[in-house]
C-alpha cells in the first residue's frame, strides 16, 4: 500500500512508497486531466564519472550517462522511442550532471506506456555496431553543441566557478572521451546504476496510484542492489577558481553569466531550506521588481530575456544571473553594489515579504506543469527531502535570513563572470 | 468546464469557462484589428509601452512590486496573428484564492489592473512617455531583427511574405523593421486612442470564479473604455488558387550550414465551408505528427532531411512545408515532399495511417483542455471565426473524417511558391529566383 500525504493548503496529495527492491514511487493525483505523465530516473548523471560500489574505486570516460541514455532507447525488439511514439504517447530522455530520466506524456493507453518505459529502462541491450555509430551520432552532437553560445556561456562559467569538479565538463564528454566507450561499460554502468534502490518513478495523472507501484514491483528486478557512491574529488572552496572567462563567438550581442559558490547541505530538509533561501535571496536582489533590474532594463543595459537560478545537485551548489547586456562588467559592478547595500543596511521587510509571496505564488503555479512537478519531487526523493514542504518551509523564514545568506555567500570576492562577445569582423 | 460567452460592452465579449481544475486563473483582454502594414508596428509596440506603468503604478518597479506582492500573479504584453486578424494585449495569470494563505480577491485586483493599464497608463499632457515609447521601440525593432536568427521559423516567415505578396498577411505579426523605426510618441498616442475605441475586444477567462463575478469585475474595470464606431469589418482574406500556373521559386542566401526548403499551398475549395477537423486529420496524414508521411518517408527512410512537417493557418488558408536539408538534396527533398503530397491524392494513405493521424489530433486538442493559455488560444481562433466548438466537440468529430475527406483536401491543394534558404553572400539576389 502507498502512503498518502495531504496538503490541503495547496490542494495537493501525493501518494508514496519504497518497493522491497528500493525503488521510491511517487504519484501526484492530477483528477479531470487527459494527460498523464511519467517520469523514470536514475541517480546518475555526467558529473559522475568516478564513484565506489562496495568499497571497489571505479573510473569511466567522461559520457558515458549521457551516451547510455541514447543507447537504453534499443530492445531487442525494436526502438522504444518508436514503440511509445506508435502507441500515442510522446517520449522523451535527458542527461544532467546528477540525474538521467526517460519520460512520456501520453493521453491514452498510460498503463501499455508505463510498461514500455519500464521494460526498456531496465533492458540493456548494446552491440559493438550499434555503440559505433552511436559515437558518430554524439559526435556530431558534441561539435554541435560546442557552436552554441548558451553552451559555450555556461561551461565558461562552471571552469571559472570549479576548480577541478566534475560539473565543469559537458555532460556529453568529448569526441575523444566518448571513443573509449564500449558495450562492456555501457553494460557494466547500468548494472550500477540502473538498480531500483538509485531510482526513482514517479508519475502525475488522473491515474490509480497502486497500479504503477504494481507495474514497476512486477516488471523491475525484485533484489535489491547496493547503492553506488559518486566521488567528485576533494572538497572545493568557496571562491572561484578564476574571476573572469571571455569568449568571442558569432552573437549579436555580448552574453554574460555572473555565478557563485554557494554551501551545499547534501541533502534532508535543510537543503531545500538552503534552495528556498538563495531563491529568495537572488529574488529580493534582482527579481522582475528590484530596483537592479528595473534600473538596468530602462537604462537599456538589460532585457527582458534577464533570468537567474540556483541549482543544488553533485555535491555542489551555485547561483547563476545572466542574459544579454552591451556592457557585463557594468551589470557585475551593479550586482555587487546592491549586494555591498544589503550587507550594510539590512533588507527592507516589505522587499523580503513580496518576494515570499511571488515565489509561494509561482512555485505553487508550476505544480500544474507535469515535467517540471515530477523532476523537484524526484530531485527531493534523490536528495531525501519531501519537495512540497517548500511551503511551509517558505513561511518559516525571515528577512533576516536572507540577508544573512547575502552577506555571507554574494559578497565581491565570491563572484565569477563569464562572456560570450561578439566576434569582430573578419576573426 | 462550463463554457460561457456574452457580450459585456458594444464591441466587448467575455468567454469564460468554469473550474477548478487548475490552480491558477487566467485572464487576456485582447484588441482585434486589421493586419496592415500601416499600423501592425504601432499595434505591436501599444501593449508592451502601455505595460512600462499607470498612473497609480508609474514605472516598472512599482507594476512588478504590485504583482509580486499578489503572489507572482503575472501580467504580460501580448502581439499575436489569428489569419489576418491583429491581436494585441494582455495576458494575466494568478494563483486561485483558495490557495492561498490568505484571501486576497485577485480576480477584482488583476481585473482592474488590466483596465488601468488599457485606459489610464503613465502619460504626460496626455500622451505616452518618449522615454517609454522610444525604449519599447528599440526592443521591438531588435525583436524584428533577431527573427532572422531562428532560420526555420525564418523561412516560412520569407515563403508566406513572398508568396502572398500583396496580401496583408505578409505584413507580419510585429510589422516591417522600417515602420517600427519610425514610430514617434505623439503618433503612437493617437494610435492608442483610435485603437481603445473602435476595436473589438475579446476578454478570456479560466478558472474557479462563476461568470457573474467575473463579468462584473471586468464591466467595473473597463469604465471609462471610449466606445466609438466599432471596426467589425475585420477579417482574414482568403486566396483560394495559386497566383501563377506553376509554383513560384524564390532563393534567399545567408550564413547557414544547413539548407532550409519552406513550400506553400492554398487549400483551393476546401476553403468554400472549412471542415476544420478533416483538414487537421489531412495535416497529421501528410506532415503533422511523427507517424506522418513526411516524418515516415522524407526523414526516417529516405533520410533527405534533418526535419520536415508541415502546418496549417486554416484560417487564411494556407498550407506550409517546413524542412531542414543538406543544401545538396534540396530538390530531392521538394520533389519527394510532393510526391507524398500526390500520393494521398491517388488515395495511397493506409487504414494504419489514417488511425494513427486521428489519433495524434485527438491526443493534441485533448491536452489542450490541460492548459488555460492553450484554451484561450484556441476559443479566441474559434471565436473570431465565429464558432464556438470545444477541442473535446473538435477531437469527436475527428472520429468521423475518412480517407475520402482526406484525398479530397489534398486534391484542393495548389502548390503556389517554393522558398530556398543556402548559404552564400548572394545579397544582389535576394529573395529572387
Amino acid at each position: 500500500m502507498m502512503d498518502r500525504l495531504d496538503y490541503p493548503a495547496i490542494g495537493e496529495t501525493l501518494y508514496e512508497t519504497v518497493l522491497p527492491n528500493g525503488l521510491t514511487v511517487l504519484v501526484s493525483p492530477k483528477p479531470e486531466y487527459a494527460k498523464s505523465y511519467a517520469f523514470f530516473a536514475t541517480r546518475y548523471g555526467g558529473a559522475m564519472r568516478r564513484f565506489s560500489l562496495e568499497g571497489r574505486k571505479i573510473d569511466t570516460p567522461a559520457g558515458v550517462a549521457h551516451f547510455l541514455e541514447h543507447k537504453m532507447f534499443d530492445m531487442p525488439e525494436g526502438n522504444a522511442l518508436a514503440l511509445l511514439s506508435q502507441n500515442g504517447a510522446s517520449p522523451n530522455a535527458y542527461t544532467a550532471g546528477g540525474i538521467t530520466a526517460y519520460h512520456f506524456e501520453s493521453t491514452q493507453g498510460f498503463y501499455e506506456n508505463l510498461d514500455i518505459l519500464l521494460r526498456f529502462v531496465s533492458t540493456p541491450y548494446f552491440t559493438a555496431e550499434s555503440v559505433d555509430k552511436e559515437q558518430g551520432i554524439i559526435g556530431q552532437e558534441i561539435r554541435m553543441t560546442e557552436d552554441n553560445p548558451y553552451f559555450a556561456l555556461y561551461y565558461a562559467l562552471m571552469r571559472a566557478l570549479y576548480d577541478h569538479h566534475p560539473v565543469r565538463d559537458s555532460v556529453a564528454g568529448t569526441v575523444e572521451s566518448i571513443a573509449e566507450i564500449s558495450p562492456e561499460i555501457l553494460y557494466s554502468c547500468h548494472k550500477v546504476f540502473y538498480v531500483p534502490s538509485n531510482m526513482v518513478l514517479c508519475v502525475a495523472g488522473d491515474v490509480d496510484p497502486e497500479a504503477v507501484a504494481s507495474a514497476a514491483g512486477r516488471i523491475l528486478p525484485s533484489e535489491r542492489s547496493a547503492v553506488p557512491e559518486p566521488d567528485y574529488g576533494a572538497p572545493e572552496a568557496l571562491t572561484p577558481a578564476s574571476a573572469r572567462v571571455k569568449l568571442a563567438m558569432d552573437v549579436s550581442a555580448p552574453q554574460f553569466l555572473i555565478g557563485g559558490k554557494v554551501p551545499s547541505p547534501g541533502g534532508g530538509t535543510e537543503m531545500l531550506r538552503q534552495t528556498l533561501i538563495c531563491e529568495l535571496a537572488l529574488r529580493c536582489l534582482v527579481g522582475r521588481s528590484s530596483p537592479f533590474y528595473t534600473g538596468l532594463y530602462a537604462e537599456g543595459l538589460l532585457r527582458a530575456d534577464f533570468g537567474y537560478g540556483e541549482d543544488f545537485s553533485c555535491g555542489t551548489a551555485f547561483f547563476e544571473l545572466g542574459g544579454e547586456s552591451a556592457d557585463p562588467g557594468r551589470v557585475l559592478e551593479r550586482f555587487s553594489a546592491e549586494v555591498r547595500r544589503v550587507s550594510e543596511n539590512g533588507l527592507e521587510r516589505e522587499v523580503f515579504e513580496r518576494a515570499r509571496r511571488a515565489d509561494y505564488g509561482l512555485t505553487l503555479r508550476s505544480l500544474g506543469n507535469f515535467q517540471g512537478l515530477c523532476r523537484s519531487l524526484a530531485d527531493g526523493a534523490m536528495s531525501g527531502y519531501r519537495f512540497l514542504d517548500v511551503f511551509e518551509l517558505s513561511r518559516s523564514l525571515s528577512a533576516d535570513d536572507c540577508a544573512e545568506y547575502i552577506r555571507e555567500n554574494f559578497a565581491p570576492e565570491r563572484l565569477a563572470l563569464a562572456a560570450v562577445m561578439p566576434r569582430g569582423p573578419k576573426g | 468546464m462550463e463554457y460561457r460567452r456574452e457580450e459585456l460592452l458594444p464591441g466587448v465579449w467575455l468567454t469564460a469557462l468554469c473550474t477548478d481544475k487548475f490552480k491558477t486563473g487566467t485572464l487576456t483582454l485582447s484588441l482585434l484589428s486589421q493586419l496592415d502594414g500601416q499600423t501592425a508596428s504601432m499595434h505591436a509596440l501599444i501593449p508592451h509601452v502601455l505595460r512600462r506603468g499607470t498612473v497609480s503604478l508609474p514605472d516598472m518597479e512599482s507594476l512588478d512590486a504590485r504583482l509580486d506582492g499578489l503572489y507572482g500573479s503575472r501580467v504580460e504584453a501580448s502581439v499575436r496573428r489569428v489569419g489576418e486578424v491583429q491581436v494585441t494585449g494582455f495576458a494575466a495569470s494568478f494563483p486561485e484564492d483558495r490557495l492561498l494563505p490568505e484571501k486576497m480577491g485577485l480576480l477584482g485586483r488583476i481585473s482592474s489592473l488590466l483596465g488601468e493599464l488599457l485606459l489610464r497608463p503613465n502619460t504626460r499632457g496626455g500622451l505616452l512617455l518618449p522615454d517609454y515609447v522610444n525604449g519599447e521601440r528599440d526592443k521591438l525593432v531588435e525583436r524584428i531583427r533577431a527573427q532572422k536568427n531562428d532560420k526555420d521559423s525564418y523561412a516560412v516567415q520569407r515563403l508566406i511574405q513572398l508568396m502572398c505578396e500583396c496580401e496583408p498577411i505578409s505584413v507580419g505579426t510585429l510589422g516591417s523593421e522600417e515602420s517600427a523605426e519610425g514610430i514617434h510618441y505623439t503618433k503612437l498616442t493617437r494610435r492608442w486612442r483610435e485603437l481603445t475605441a473602435t476595436a473589438p475586444i475579446e476578454l478570456f477567462y479560466c478558472g474557479s470564479e462563476e461568470f457573474a463575478a467575473v463579468s462584473d469585475a471586468l464591466a467595473e474595470a473597463l469604465t471609462g473604455l471610449p466606445r466609438g464606431e466599432i471596426d467589425t469589418d475585420i477579417g482574414t482574406d482568403v486566396r483560394m488558387n495559386s497566383l501563377e500556373e506553376s509554383a513560384r521559386e524564390f532563393t534567399d542566401y545567408m550564413d547557414v550550414t544547413q539548407g532550409k526548403l519552406a513550400m506553400g499551398w492554398r487549400l483551393g475549395d476546401s476553403m468554400l465551408e472549412p471542415d476544420v477537423p478533416a483538414l487537421m486529420v489531412f495535416n497529421a496524414v501528410f506532415g503533422g505528427s511523427v507517424t506522418s508521411k513526411l516524418f515516415m518517408n522524407v526523414r526516417e527512410r529516405l533520410q533527405l532531411c534533418y526535419y520536415a512537417s508541415s502546418g496549417l493557418d486554416w484560417q487564411k488558408g494556407l498550407l506550409i512545408v517546413s524542412s531542414g536539408v543538406a543544401f545538396d538534396k534540396l530538390g530531392a527533398a521538394r520533389d519527394e515532399i510532393l510526391a507524398q503530397l500526390g500520393a494521398i491524392k491517388e488515395g495511397k494513405v493506409t487504414e494504419d495511417e489514417l488511425v494513427a493521424a486521428r489519433r495524434a489530433v485527438r491526443h493534441r486538442l485533448s491536452t489542450m483542455a490541460d492548459d488555460p493559455f492553450s484554451l484561450e488560444n484556441h476559443y479566441l481562433s474559434v471565436n473570431i471565426a465565429g464558432s464556438d466548438a470545444s477541442p473535446g466537440e473538435l477531437a469527436a468529430a475527428c472520429e468521423d473524417v475518412t480517407l475520402e475527406d482526406v484525398v479530397e483536401i489534398a486534391r484542393n491543394t495548389e502548390c503556389d511558391a517554393i522558398y530556398y534558404l543556402r548559404a552564400g553572400e548572394d545579397a544582389e539576389n535576394d529573395g529572387q529566383a
